[in-house]
């Protein structure tokens, strides 16, 4: 099966770690991940700035990890990762910032990424709140 | 045959960016011309509280981009009467006159119809 998934909390949101689990087992299960849409405070889940206690899961690099390891089609929505200070690069060029959270495997876009998910896949999974 | 979405937006319009970041999903679908459907339900119906005053909370005014879904083609505009009279909100008068009030009841048939469904 195609799935699609969604994600909607931030990094430390219990949400976000099923999500991952939920990927992994997809994957694991013969399944394809057509793309990973990060929305709301879903995008801290890409972001390189996050720092997390040493006895506590690392989410955002365990995310890092998995979309490189399976070369998986992550997408950071753009607008919502601009207001919440999440950029890339070539953003923080654009809006003279200084702080750069996002990087490879990561893509900043808009969300016709998420529409074009939902027309890909055969399920969306969306993944929010606590 | 493209796939239908629809979206379930179930936040207060002032409580942060949710509401807003769940009508752009609606707005960028209707601007593709993906079949889209949009149903505010708990907090969410307090959106369509018509004459707010955004500014004395230094706010944009939502109920603005409310009133852009028909221009970007999204007709199929849905409130739960259950969570508006939960909330002492009358369904006439509303900020979106297009909005058609359902029943809990209703809702179940409205989210079987849809292919997907995105809840906010």
């Amino acid at each position: 099966m195609k799935f699609a998934i969604a994600l909607f909390s931030a990094a430390h949101a219990p949400s976000s770690r099923r999500a991952l689990l939920f990927a992994q087992a997809a994957l694991a299960g013969g399944h394809e991940i057509v793309r990973l849409f990060f929305y709301q405070d879903g995008v801290y889940n890409a972001s390189a700035a996050v720092v997390t206690p040493q006895d506590e899961q690392d989410l955002p690099k365990q995310w890092r990890a998995f979309v490189t390891e399976h070369q998986l089609d992550g997408v950071v929505c753009i607008a919502a990762a601009l207001r919440r200070g999440v950029l890339n690069a070539e953003e923080a060029q654009r809006y003279q910032r200084e702080a750069v959270a996002v990087g490879a495997p990561w893509e900043l876009s808009g969300l016709g990424q998420l529409h074009d998910a939902v027309q890909e896949a055969d399920r969306l999974i969306c993944f929010g709140g606590a | 045959m493209p796939k239908s979405l629809l979206i379930i937006s179930r936040q207060a319009p002032w409580s942060g960016p949710n509401a807003r970041e769940a009508l752009d999903i609606v707005l960028a679908g209707g601007a593709f011309d993906l079949p889209i459907g949009l149903l505010f339900l708990d907090d969410g119906v307090f959106q369509l509280t018509a004459k707010q005053d955004a500014k004395a909370l230094q706010q944009k005014d939502l109920s603005a981009n409310l009133q852009a879904l028909p221009m970007f083609g999204v007709e199929d505009l849905f409130v739960c009467g259950d969570s508006a009279a939960e909330r002492g909100l009358e369904t006439t008068g509303l900020a979106l006159e297009e909005v058609q009030v359902l029943s809990a009841h209703d809702i179940t048939a409205l989210i079987d119809r849809y292919d997907q469904v995105i809840t906010l």
